[in-house]
């Protein structure tokens, strides 16, 4: 069982709600997916709403774990205050803390990141840093008061998959007691496989299934490779070897004339 | 011969009443705003272009939508402009033309000089587009405006309020009320849009830019006057446009061509689409009331389908009238 802030989950694909064709296909995904927790950014236009419903309504009913992000913004003070609007709108002091530092590569401002997440554990909120895979970044939000990580393995939506292996195994390898979710960059179910099989707690995915031809179908097949992953991880893989070992023995074998 | 009260004077609205006025009945609109200017179909792209949504709507809406040409064409002579959609990305995203040619049919795939055989405007600053060649497009508030003149001049009444006493003499109440319908199923998409000027660029047809956050189209108006849109919101606010969408869109514009940097911003523009949860279209009857709604971001690529259908229902013969339609079209 995946514990997060002292709450315990058993799915370990948490998806994202954004860019789906319609909301009913989103629905349908996220059943698909069997996660417990969906992430949703807050947009300020739904303060402004008559009803504030309509969207929000529809996954209210799903009764699943909310964690609001805060998608787009660029500076401590921006995220702050999207957090704490995100705390009355979605009522749960659980915030995934993302600052954007680069308008192409959406790659984090991790000093930004930092001092945000340092400001808003003092303010009581449960915060899921969205990071890079930078070991002393890591080691550094964990000091501000984070109690679980979350890298990238390629910029957001790029689908290229893990492209730092040795950064994320050395992330994984030095903080064993720490919940690590690989957020961003996966593209496809082989993609999440990889990063379980390397340890990960859990994967965070968005684009990947939105964008699909067929979100309900590819959110269920990643259900199954981040399952696959992390039953294989604690099943202990073959490491790779040099040489062909053959599975039946080529000696001894009967003849038969 | 039925005596029938539309409610509201948007796409939904006047196409229904058309259709019902065709097939004989006696019509009165009403809506509340005589300029038009309060619903979602004044701030539209009036792309007629259903293999281009496929990208991201369901198949259903290219099937509603392949004969909406023609139906605008038949209605409004000369309105319909069929020069296809051209589909381009930046350097930078032009693999994004892969995913969007994979998610559709009905294009050519085209290269620079073809680009600028179609835009001249646009020599040299693409390599690679998608052109989809049958698609049309047509200006919302001149068709609007126009259709509501062939409606008068066809004996429809438009009034802009009618009391319940009056309202329960009709045979027929067809609800096009979009947002205001406060249909408990619909949601509201906020679209913003923007009106720019500039004689510097000339276009012929409607631009899509791709861009991995962002889809944008760029409509050529009369006047050299071009619409660029559309944001697409989880929300039923109308308020003003956010500097961030301004920006956004304009950003997009200006990729397209740096000439829109120094066109004129002559107006901004917020409208709610009205939503289901499948984001496609519903016609319902219950008793003598029917319901228009859900068009979304297709209003004027759906709504003749949706008339037909509406209309039909009352005229209690559904079955037959579609195969004269069939016939009408050639089909």
């Amino acid at each position: 069982m995946l514990k997060l802030y002292d709450v315990d989950i058993s799915s370990r694909l948490l998806l994202g709600t954004a860019q789906y064709p319609s909301p009913a296909t989103l629905m349908d995904a996220i059943k698909a997916s069997q996660t417990e927790i969906i992430t949703v950014s807050l947009r300020r236009e739904m303060s402004g709403s008559k009803s504030g419903d309509g969207f929000w309504g529809l996954l209210r009913s799903l009764e699943l774990r909310v964690l609001p992000n805060t998608a787009g913004c660029h500076t401590v003070k921006e995220a702050v205050l999207t957090a704490q609007m995100a705390r009355d709108v979605f009522s749960t002091d659980w915030i995934k803390l993302e600052v954007i530092g680069n308008h192409d590569t959406l790659q984090p401002d991790v000093f930004a990141l930092v001092e945000a997440a340092r400001i808003l554990a003092k303010d009581g909120f449960k915060v899921f840093p969205y990071t890079t895979d930078d070991l002393v970044v890591a080691e550094r939000l964990l000091e501000a008061g984070c109690d679980v990580l979350m890298p990238w393995c390629a910029p957001i939506g790029s689908a290229m998959g893990p492209l730092n292996v040795h950064a994320l195994r050395s992330i994984r390898g030095h903080f064993p007691g720490v919940p690590i979710i690989v957020d961003a960059g996966i593209g496809r179910p082989s993609h999440a496989a990889a990063v379980m099989e390397l340890g990960f707690d859990a994967v965070l995915l968005n684009t990947a299934v939105a964008k699909a031809g067929n979100p309900v179908s590819m959110a269920s097949a990643f259900a199954k490779a981040v399952g696959a992953g992390y039953q294989a991880h604690h099943a202990v893989m073959l490491e790779p070897r040099d040489l062909a070992v053959p599975s039946t023995p080529v000696i001894g074998k009967a003849v038969f004339t | 011969m039925a005596n029938v009260l539309v409610k509201g004077a948007g796409v939904a609205g006047l196409t229904v009443a058309y259709e019902l006025r065709m097939r004989g009945a006696e019509v009165t609109i009403v809506d509340p705003c005589e300029n038009g200017n309060s619903t979602a179909s004044w701030y539209a792209g009036g792309m007629l272009a259903p293999w281009c949504e496929r990208e991201s709507a369901e198949q259903a809406i290219v099937d509603l939508g392949l004969s909406a040409a023609d139906w605008w064409e038949e209605v409004l002579p000369g309105l319909v402009t069929r020069k296809g959609t051209l589909v381009i990305a930046p350097a930078r995203d032009v693999k994004e033309l892969d995913r969007f040619a994979a998610r559709t049919s009905g294009f050519v795939r085209i290269g620079e000089e073809a680009i600028s055989l179609l835009e001249p405007d646009l020599n040299g600053l693409f390599r690679k587009g998608l052109f989809f060649e049958r698609e049309a497009h047509l200006t919302p508030r001149r068709v609007l405006t126009e259709l509501k003149a062939v409606l008068a001049a066809l004996g429809v009444q438009f009034e802009t309020e009618i009391s319940a006493t009056k309202t329960s003499d009709f045979e027929w109440i067809i609800n096009c009320t979009g947002m205001a319908a406060a249909d408990p199923a619909l949601r509201g998409v906020r679209g913003e849009m923007l009106l720019l000027r500039s004689k510097d660029i000339a276009l012929s047809r409607p631009l899509r830019l791709i861009h991995p956050r962002f889809p944008l189209y760029v409509v050529p108006r009369s006047d050299h006057i071009f619409m660029v849109g559309a944001t697409m919101i989880e929300s039923d606010a109308s308020g003003p446009v956010t500097a961030r969408s301004v920006m956004e869109l304009l950003n997009a514009a200006y990729s397209v061509h740096p000439a829109f940097g120094e066109a004129e911003v002559i107006e901004t523009g917020v409208g709610v689409r009205p939503a289901y949860p499948d984001n496609l279209p519903r016609v319902v009857k219950t008793e003598n009331h029917i319901s228009i709604n859900g068009l979304y971001r297709h209003g004027f690529l759906l709504a003749p389908a949706m008339a037909k259908q509406a209309a039909d229902i009352v005229r209690k013969e559904r079955r037959v009238s579609r195969e004269t339609d069939c016939e009408r079209a050639g089909l």
